[in-house]
């Protein structure tokens, strides 16, 4: 009698766990699917594992809570005495050996294809930055910053008063995103300049560490055109988490068109960091790189967060002589959060960018310094 | 069976009153009370910087901190949780109990544990003062990965010397229950006899005393990094970052059982306590707490599959972690056979220790997902992760002191806890904690990595979830400080046995628990006093 007893109640209370399991999986979100052969491997196995688990957890419940509905003191139910049986904890060692090869094997199948990075038609180097990215595309010999974009970035400040809901893509957007052609096997070298920062696009099925000092490998192979977000995984200071990573994966056409673009302008680059800038253009071009590379730390009134970031400003007045501002910017402190810009912006973004810091809280008209001075200074 | 102890203080000497009694205490009962009540000091001390945390997280945009201090409360949280709230909990459980249970007048060493206690309120005032130095509190998280934590200010030091002093504190301690447990049973308490508590203390002491000075090793690196220009983790230099993770995380796992294999040991005593039953596979239980303890040493890199390691490396790390769950799984398996058939009743301690044996098993399960390591490039740094290790130090550890403190509360005060209040504090918990942690398992399959003090606004609904639970749980354990502060005070008067199906030397002696026991040793005749069969 008692074992039906048992079998009756059993099932009742598998029933239960069961709807609750299925309610906890309706509710919330998986995984991403992912767009790359071997993402949509991991999210297999991502959704073997965890089906696995649940029925393991699922089963584990119902003889526990089997045991707690019938085997209550207040229903009378007299303790039995038994206290060991050697069989049953081989029964339970044994069975979850045979369940942990069975995700074993497929989990050595998936590493091993990640890991094989052979093969790459092109090569893609990523530097972590604190907080942007660089990416250096190797053959094509073309290579930019990629930082939080503009409105996220005002949004996202303290007491901004912008509600991040009316900002498209709030904190998942850039000024220039990684544009990569697709059917393309991609390898990727991963770096950083000065912490370690970990590259994640969720899609792509995978993060890898940037580390200063090292190169990591990963490859991707992505099979469907779109746009792809991430973000920085590995803790990287103050503005972790406002350092966005946008994947742009186009035809392969109209990739080679885009390379062919950047060429262009590297070569319009190239004049401007030669011709005279008048005021007003490098204001205005110094407010945008002032946004996108400074205002982080030094923030937008460019009073800073004392002492940790030192205000480029006080009452009115541009702190430091301009040599040692120069020296600065170009060369980083060291010890301290600052890092040099030398080969992080072009001259013109220098230039730009100083002479915006040094006139933008001032009533009087401080220095203009043109892109010719920095270029000069850089050969130097 | 043991006789019942008689207790007679006068020939101990002078019992100094006030302050003087407790500064200069080595009574294993004061101190472990000592422990146990900077521990729940500490417990609302990490909790208020965790619902600082949740605050910022209740909405998409920065309304109440700047990043910086974001990241300065979510390295204090886990650094005053983990070395000022769990540890220190287990101390002064084990002060307290594991004499009593062994049938010891006392502690081993009695200055020595003295002084492990008195260093602990040094060390956390040296920590928690960087949050008012100018260049704030540590910010790089509490595994304090160079170069982000050689960029911070002077505090750092400040840091380091406070993780030096906490781990004097716990290797002292450790030396002191080893001694105690290896030298001080009571005849007839043979180690196969010892309550599971004990046997997972012992092994738990050991770990301490592997991996403190590790961890001393590491920090100590960092010091040298930051003020005396060497460069063993500065890749300019010739050193090389990933080193230091290798030799934290060498240090962070087995830390991560140091937290959780007493509590084992505290459910594998309460449930056989309430299923009036014996515990079920002991033999094996004490060879899987063994077992995790040796497994705990060859996994560390598990923490660390994305820094880039070589392939045989990630499938020796990936197989190994796995294995881990076998000597888990078998600790569950028993726990449910010891409630299989028994008589049970579900007093405050048994609600909790349930509630440890069905949340743990949860965040066990999804460590079994952590493991894999092709899946383990998405979870990894991600919310996934910050719900898997509360999990099991929440529902996992937490709640195993708490069990702890409901089931001998009565031992060492004297008088019942109010049952009504501590299952109300038991259901509010146990409804708060799963919705402050399940939704983080999906913002971090959804893509949240984790330390980050703002989100994309997809992120928005779970994270209001989890942090109208995060403050409903945390101002919940008001209610558990208010439950002992009344025990404390008074109440039903308590028997010697408190719990009818209570088993062990601790439950031979009046409650409350005289300032000394066992002044002659208790004779421990068969397995029965200890919660075990009498044919084993």
């Amino acid at each position: 009698m008692k074992r039906t007893n048992e079998l009756i109640v059993a099932i009742a209370v598998l029933a239960v766990i069961s709807v609750i399991t299925w309610g906890v999986f309706a509710v919330g979100d998986n995984m991403p699917r992912g767009v790359t052969t071997y993402a949509q491997d991991v999210y297999q196995l991502h959704n073997i594992v965890l089906g696995i688990v649940t029925v393991i957890g699922v089963l584990v419940f119902t003889a526990m809570f089997t045991s707690i509905v019938l085997h209550r003191r207040s229903k009378g139910f007299q303790a039995a005495k038994f206290s060991h049986s050697t069989r049953a904890e081989i029964i339970w060692t044994a069975i979850p050996v045979v369940i942990l090869v069975v995700m074993a094997v497929p989990a050595t199948r998936v590493l091993i294809d990640m890991e094989n990075t052979a093969g790459a038609e092109m090569n893609i180097k990523i530097t972590g930055y604190q907080w942007l990215w660089k990416y250096e595309y190797i053959e094509d010999d073309i290579s930019f910053f990629s930082a939080l974009d503009r409105d996220s970035n005002r949004a996202r400040q303290l007491g901004s008063g912008i509600n991040p809901r009316d900002v498209e893509n709030y904190l998942l957007e850039v000024d220039n995103r990684l544009i990569v052609p697709v059917d393309t096997r991609i390898r990727f070298l991963l770096t950083a300049d000065d912490v370690i920062h970990s590259w994640w696009v969720p899609e792509l099925g995978w993060k890898r560490d940037a580390i200063p000092g090292m190169i990591n490998e990963a490859w991707t192979l992505i099979e469907e055109e779109g746009v792809y977000r991430g973000q920085c995984a590995e803790l990287c200071g103050a503005d972790h988490g406002f350092m966005p990573i946008v994947v742009e994966a186009v035809s392969r056409e109209a990739y080679a068109e885009w390379v062919a673009g950047q060429r262009q302008e590297l070569a319009d680059a190239a004049h401007d960091a030669a011709r005279l800038w008048t005021r007003e253009e490098l204001m205005d071009h110094g407010s945008r790189i002032y946004q996108a590379q400074c205002a982080s730390c030094h923030q937008d009134d460019g009073r800073g967060i004392e002492p940790a970031f030192p205000a480029l400003v006080r009452e009115g007045v541009p702190t430091g002589d301009l040599e040692h501002h120069l020296q600065t910017v170009l060369n980083g402190r060291e010890g301290t959060a600052m890092t040099g810009f030398r080969d992080r912006l072009q001259p013109q973004d220098i230039a730009a960018a100083m002479t915006f810091a040094r006139n933008a809280w001032t009533d009087e008209e401080g220095e203009v310094i043109q892109p010719s001075t920095i270029a000069d200074l850089d050969q130097g | 069976m043991s006789t019942a102890t008689t207790h007679h203080d006068d020939h101990h000497g002078d019992h100094p009153t006030g302050l003087a009694r407790w500064l200069f205490s080595t009574n294993h009962k004061e101190i472990g009370s000592m422990y146990l009540i900077f521990s729940l000091l500490m417990f609302f001390v990490g909790g208020a910087m965790a619902l600082v945390i949740r605050a910022e997280l209740f909405a998409p945009g920065l309304q109440l901190v700047n990043p910086e201090f974001f990241n300065q409360m979510t390295t204090m949280h886990a650094l005053v949780m983990i070395f000022g709230a769990v540890m220190p909990a287990f101390v002064g459980l084990a002060n307290w109990m594991v004499p009593m249970m062994i049938g010891a007048p006392d502690m081993a060493l009695p200055r020595m544990n003295n002084w492990s206690f008195w260093i602990l309120p040094f060390a956390f005032t040296l920590l928690l003062a960087t949050l008012f130095m100018p260049s704030g509190a540590p910010a790089s998280g509490w595994t304090l990965y160079p170069p982000l934590s050689l960029q911070g200010g002077n505090s750092l030091a400040f840091v380091i010397l406070a993780i030096h002093l906490m781990g004097i504190s716990s290797i002292m301690g450790a030396i002191n229950i080893i001694a105690t447990i290896l030298n001080m049973r009571a005849p007839g308490m043979t180690l196969l006899r010892m309550p599971l508590f004990v046997w997972t203390w012992l092994i738990t002491a050991f770990l301490l005393i592997a991996v403190m000075p590790v961890l001393a090793g590491a920090v100590t690196m960092l010091l040298t990094d930051r003020f005396f220009g060497t460069s063993f983790f500065n890749a300019a230099g010739g050193g090389d970052p990933v080193l230091y993770q290798h030799i934290f995380w060498f240090f962070g796992h087995p830390e991560v059982y140091i937290m959780i294999l007493p509590a084992f040991g505290i459910v594998s005593e309460i449930i056989p306590t309430f299923s009036r039953k014996p515990l079920f596979g002991y033999t094996s239980m004490v060879y899987a707490t063994a077992s995790i303890a040796f497994l705990s040493f060859i996994v560390w890199a598990h923490h660390m599959f994305t820094v880039g390691m070589p392939l045989g490396a990630m499938l020796f790390f990936m197989y190994a972690t796995m294995i881990i769950a076998v000597p888990t799984g078998i600790k569950i398996f028993n726990w449910i056979a010891t409630m299989w058939r028994g008589s049970m009743s579900f007093e405050t301690p048994m609600l909790f220790a349930l509630g440890f044996v069905v949340l743990f098993t949860i965040g066990g399960l999804s460590g079994v997902m952590l493991a894999i390591v092709p899946a383990n490039f998405q979870y990894h740094d991600t919310y996934f992760v910050v719900a898997h290790f509360h999990y099991v130090l929440v529902t996992g550890a937490v709640y195993a002191i708490m069990a702890a403190v409901y089931y001998w509360l009565p031992k060492w005060t004297g008088y019942m806890y109010d049952e009504m209040l501590g299952k109300i504090h038991f259901w509010w918990s146990t409804i708060w904690v799963n919705v402050l942690f399940f939704p983080q398992h999906y913002l971090g399959l959804a893509g949240m990595p984790r330390r980050i003090p703002d989100y994309a606004v997809q992120f928005a609904e779970f994270n209001m979830i989890s942090s109208i639970g995060g403050f409903m749980f945390g101002f919940g354990q008001l209610l558990f400080a208010y439950i002992i502060w009344k025990c404390v005070r008074g109440g039903e008067k308590a028997t010697a046995q408190v719990w009818d199906g209570a088993r062990g030397l601790e439950w031979t002696v009046p409650s409350p628990a005289p300032l000394h026991t066992f002044d002659t040793p208790p004779l421990v005749e068969d397995n029965v006093a200890v919660h075990r069969d009498k044919l084993t």
